[in-house]
């Protein structure tokens, strides 16, 4: 299966936009990727080992914390995205 | 460096004066040329921060996977983001920088007074990581149309 990934994080993927794993789920998936590509652990992962809250993971257009989490079966055909949120704003006063 | 098409410029500044007074945001989308990006086409977001709208902006990933996708078919890549402050000026608040993940992508601020945009400027979110990220003043270059990647984006 193919996991896109963010412009930001390319840098620590050989500069790869997509990288294939085996995978029978989300988190096997994951794993593959952090395997193939050990830099991208720390940028993913927190010290807890668990993905960091700004880093978003869609199984094809669902978010896979509305699915199964990690523990989300895939299949080969599916396409794993990596998304960092975006959010901001002036937030002092009105 | 940021550098971006006329009608693309136009287009940012015009969707914060479009939703004030709240916080209009968006993706820019194109490639990267050594330290250069290159706005060729951006992508207008709704605001998912229904609850403060108009001091805070959140881009719904989902909408975000899509339009990485569509940009993907068109060879762009996600290059940065740009928001409004409504009547706020256009530099980054700790609140940009908390939020901001896209290490090595631009974003883009306008401010927009009494609902017509003002000044817009740019910042790189620079750093190799969480701890060390800043967001950097850069040059912005308004070209009368910015030209597309030769190539697709990226093998």
């Amino acid at each position: 299966m193919k996991i896109h990934i963010p412009t930001p994080l390319r840098q620590y993927a050989d500069k790869k936009d997509t990288v294939d794993v085996p995978a029978k789920t989300v988190g096997e998936a994951l794993s593959g990727l952090v395997s193939k590509h050990p830099d991208l652990k720390r940028h993913l992962y927190n010290d807890d080992g668990k993905l960091r809250a700004f880093v978003n993971v869609y199984l094809n257009d669902e978010d896979i914390r509305y699915l199964q989490k990690e523990a989300t079966p895939v299949k080969d055909a599916d396409n794993i995205s990596i998304v960092p949120s975006i959010a901001g704003g002036k937030q002092i006063g009105t | 460096m940021l550098k971006i098409g006329k009608s693309e410029w136009e287009a940012i500044r015009r969707h914060g004066e479009e939703t004030y007074p709240h916080e209009c945001c968006g993706v820019l989308l194109g490639h990267a040329e050594d330290e250069v990006r290159v706005v060729t086409s951006t992508a207008r977001c709704g605001n998912t921060r229904t609850d403060s709208p108009q001091n805070r902006y959140n881009i719904d990933p989902r909408e975000l996977v899509r339009i990485q996708r569509q940009g993907r078919e068109r060879g762009e890549d996600i290059v940065g983001f740009y928001h409004s402050h409504p009547d706020h000026p256009p530099r980054w608040s700790p609140t940009d920088l908390a939020e901001a993940h896209w290490i090595g992508c631009s974003y883009v601020i306008t401010s927009v007074d009494k609902g017509v945009a003002q000044i817009t400027n740019s910042f790189l979110l620079s750093g190799s990581e969480e701890s060390d990220k800043r967001l950097v003043d850069e040059p912005v270059e308004v070209v009368e149309a910015a030209a597309r990647a030769e190539s697709p984006a990226r093998s």
